[in-house]
């Protein structure tokens, strides 16, 4: 079928709804999305969504800004960074006046609580910026805002599966789509489109995304041509659990819990001895890692303990009860009287979609694509730099959606729907039939798992030019062998067999972006340590990667970081 | 690793004319999750299979179906507390969740239900900064907010079962959020929409919703609460 809009949003999760709402009272706007919205992986957040409210204790947005760019080891983009900071603040009262049931301080005002990397006064001393709701803060802010999508009737096709961008003489003019009940390709015709996919961490072995969170929007981009940003910058969280990857939330640090080796100590102390457990997210997983490596895993074994024993029982219930449940349901772990056995854990992609602090996609030579535009983790602003801190992504997503939602409604003015290509939809027809017909091969899960395992060791928290060449070598092999992926089910209606196998590639063509961009990058600056080159380099790396796709193969470049209030300097914590 | 037996409901409408059972065994460790016994029979058995599912640790709501005769999400029962057991996996029963396919239904009903009771605050005026709400009633909705629309609780629910027009459980959830929250301002209304037999006073007691509830909220006490809050309003 064809179905006609001003503007589609690819995504319902907090980016995606949020700048839907902003287009919706002046333009016809639709969201797809291949899970029903509620489901989003922004469901899944726990800790909070950063704001200087200053509701517990003196706070700044400077300071906020501040700990973002440090915290993004200086490749943050500062212009966007000051955005973020400043304009966080009415996010969170917008977020409380539609009705996000934040938890309260006794003066009534929104609760907020410690994370990682939130410091008062640059760097002096942590901060209590994380505004919260309990630990299911994604969850209560995806439900409002869904809510309130229902109220104002925005269009939601749920389980439909965006496929490919359609182009038109590098003008975005919609999109093909897969629906999952019917196996119908259908092309919507548009004059915006927004990706807000979300993120990829299906990359990896363990992680704690959702099994949606396969790349699709950032890797259909890449395909059609456009450039993806500091793809080797990947955050591993500290503290998932050990086996699971399920996220335990930095919030549990936040409340006063503290990491232990096999010794009972708390090395952190000796990693970052000013805000110790709250060191950002890619110090503190190096520091486990380097613990583990060093024998001092518990039992010596490949995970450390995170003790939250003396919180009490009463705070753990009230602040802290998801997380003490998922203790509790996987590991059978009483938070109250026993530690919790974690390592890090895949959690999120700084890289992405290039975009400007108006959500408007970047092409190689920095200037926008008309009619597409990102937002949420598959975009980079880029705010988070290379290593982002805790809670700036919640705030990222209803800050940069809105302004994304925004400029589209600007830009409407002079983009037109017409000019849809005729063999629009075609590409997709063929993939489609390619894996349908095939009746030898091997199946999509045998690849993925191979993928996984290459990812997690080579191209995790510690990296090297000898692993990563591996990687990419074997990434290679497994491209190939995609060639030959073969699925069970032939039918129409429900085939998640095929989208199995097609996500699949999309993994496959992020993971060769993501170590190739590594390999690129002779220096450690945040999440992305070089055991071969330890060091930050500034004078030669204090940039952003691109990698293009073309005849030729991938290609690298660079573009310039903004800096504006802060220089940059060594990160100390 | 050990060996776990499942036994699948089966059913694709484009080919099958009756529903049937399907039996499989899988190799699975014990701290694993029934979901990750499912992801392998789907992956390396038959990718025929169908199901939903996306967190795989209880917040997205998607894989709510009947484990061994119990709505349940698959991603929060361990390989552990089913050894030596067969694992019957069935869809969301009752007549609100026609299958689609396998374990797949349709949800479109139970989601109609969740947006009847507006699910959304009203509130009037915006101030400034955020809205005063003390500790204390911010506690009264302290529980419903960990609800994740999976549908166990009306899966589960005996009246809901049998009757179509039960608002149920979930839908009830959703409006206690709003009707407890001391910023809304539409509680009459909202009271008097819930006030009716199919409403709040269609669920009897029965605590199947309770039960199963997987994020652990007390459902039945929270529609007593309602009810008691309709005939409050009433007598005032
Ligand atoms: C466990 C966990 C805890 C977290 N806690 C916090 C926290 O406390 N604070 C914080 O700031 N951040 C946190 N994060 C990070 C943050 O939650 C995510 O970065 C963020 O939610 C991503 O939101 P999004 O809107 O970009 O995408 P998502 O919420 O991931 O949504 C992606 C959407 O895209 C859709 N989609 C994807 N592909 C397709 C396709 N091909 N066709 C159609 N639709 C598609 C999906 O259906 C979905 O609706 C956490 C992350 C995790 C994993
Ligand atoms: S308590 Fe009410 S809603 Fe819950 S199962 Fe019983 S009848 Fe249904
Ligand atoms: S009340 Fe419980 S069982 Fe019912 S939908 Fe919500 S989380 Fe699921
Ligand atoms: S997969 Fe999300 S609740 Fe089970």
């Amino acid at each position: 079928m064809i179905f006609e809009h001003d503007v589609v949003i690819v995504g319902s999760g907090l980016a995606g709804l949020r700048a839907a709402l902003e287009i919706a009272p002046v333009a016809d706007v639709a969201v797809i999305s291949k899970v029903f919205p509620t489901r989003s992986h922004s469901g899944a957040a726990q800790g909070g969504i950063g704001a200087a409210l200053g509701n517990e204790e003196p706070d700044s947005w400077e300071w906020h800004m501040y700990d973002t760019v440090k915290g993004g080891d200086y490749l943050t983009d500062q212009d966007a960074a000051e955005v973020l900071a400043t304009d966080a603040i009415r996010a969170v009262y917008e977020l409380e006046h539609l009705g996000v049931p934040f938890s309260r301080t006794a003066e009534g005002r929104i609760a907020q609580r410690a994370f990682g990397g939130h410091t008062s006064n640059f760097g002096e001393a942590a901060v209590k910026r994380a505004c919260y709701a309990a630990d299911r803060t994604g969850r209560v802010i995806l439900d409002t805002l869904y809510a309130e999508a229902l109220k104002r009737g925005i269009k939601v096709y749920s389980e439909f599966n965006l496929m490919d961008l359609v182009l038109n003489g590098g003008a975005v003019k919609g999109v093909a789509v897969y629906e999952l009940a019917t196996g119908e390709i259908h092309l919507f015709k548009t004059r915006a489109v927004l990706l807000a996919t979300g993120g990829f961490g299906k990359v990896y072995k363990v992680t704690s995304n959702c099994f949606a969170n396969t790349g699709d929007g950032v890797y259909l981009a890449y395909r059609a041509g456009i450039p993806l940003e500091d793809m080797e910058f990947v955050q591993f969280h500290p503290t998932g659990i050990y086996g699971l990857g399920v996220l335990i939330s930095e919030a549990a640090r936040g409340e006063g819990g503290v990491l232990r080796n096999r010794e009972g100590r708390r090395f952190m102390e000796e990693y970052a001895p000013t805000i110790k457990d709250l060191a950002p997210r890619d110090m503190v997983s190096r520091a486990i890692m380097t613990e583990i490596r060093q024998g001092r895993g518990i039992d010596g074994r490949d995970f450390v303990n995170l003790d939250l024993t003396h919180i009490g029982k009463d705070r753990l219930a009230e602040k802290l009860s998801d997380i003490s449940s998922f203790a509790r349901i996987y590991l059978g772990v009483d938070t109250a009287t026993e530690p919790i056995p974690v390592s890090p854990t895949c959690h999120y992609m700084m890289g992405g979609i290039p975009t400007d602090v108006d959500g408007r996609v970047l092409d190689e030579r920095n200037a926008p694509v008309p009619g597409l535009y990102a937002a949420g983790e598959c975009a980079c602003v880029s705010i988070h730099g290379a290593n982002r801190l805790g809670c700036n992504s919640l705030v990222d997503l209803v800050v940069f959606g809105r302004r994304a939602g925004k400029m589209i409604v600007r830009d409407l003015e002079h983009l037109e729907r017409k000019e849809f290509p005729e063999t629009a939809g075609t590409d997709v027809v063929r993939q489609i039939e390619t894996l349908k017909t095939r009746t030898k091969g091997e199946r999509a899960a045998a690849i993925r798992g191979a993928m996984q395992q290459v990812m997690t060791d080579h191209c995790s928290v510690f990296r090297t030019e000898r692993g990563l060449q591996d990687a990419l070598a074997e990434l290679e092999i497994l491209k190939e062998r995609y060639q030959s992926v073969c699925i069970d089910y032939r039918s129409d209606s429900f085939n998640t067999d095929l989208l199995d196998a097609i996500e699949l590639e999309y993994l496959l063509g992020l993971a060769e972006t993501m170590v190739r961009s590594a390999l690129a990058r002779k220096e450690s600056r945040g999440a992305h340590y070089r055991e071969d080159y330890p060091e930050r380099d500034d004078d030669r790396w204090l940039k952003h990667t691109l990698i293009r796709r073309t005849d030729r193969g991938p290609e690298i470049s660079y573009k310039p970081v903004t800096i504006t209030r802060f220089q940059p300097k060594p990160r100390t914590y | 690793m050990i060996d776990m037996n499942f036994r699948i409901f089966r059913f694709d409408p484009e080919k099958d004319k009756e529903p049937y059972f399907r039996h499989y065994t899988v190799l699975a460790e014990p701290w694993e999750r029934l979901l990750d016994c499912l992801n392998r029979i789907k992956w390396e058995q038959d990718g025929t299979l169908a199901y939903r599912m996306s967190c795989a640790h209880g917040v997205c709501g998607s894989d709510a179906m009947k484990i061994n005769g119990r709505c349940a999400l698959a991603c929060q029962k361990l390989v552990k507390d089913y050894q030596g057991t067969e694992v019957v996996l069935e869809p969301l029963p009752g007549p609100g969740f026609p299958v689609l396919k396998d374990l797949m239904v349709d949800m479109a009903a139970f989601f109609k239900t969740i947006e009847l009771v507006r699910p959304f605050l009203n509130a009037s005026g915006t101030p400034e900064k955020e809205r005063l709400q003390s500790p204390e009633e911010r506690k009264k909705v302290d529980e419903v907010i960990r609800c994740i629309l999976c549908a166990c609780c009306v899966g589960a629910c005996p009246v809901s079962n049998e009757n179509e027009k039960f608002v149920g459980p979930a839908a009830l959830v959703q409006a206690f959020r709003r009707i407890f929250d001391s910023r809304d301002n539409e509680k009459d209304q909202r009271m008097k929409q819930l006030d009716y037999p199919d409403g709040a006073w269609g669920c009897v007691n029965h605590f199947e919703c309770t039960r199963v509830c997987p994020k652990e909220i007390p459902v039945t006490k929270s529609i007593n609460l309602i009810k008691r809050e309709i005939q409050k309003s009433k007598l005032s």
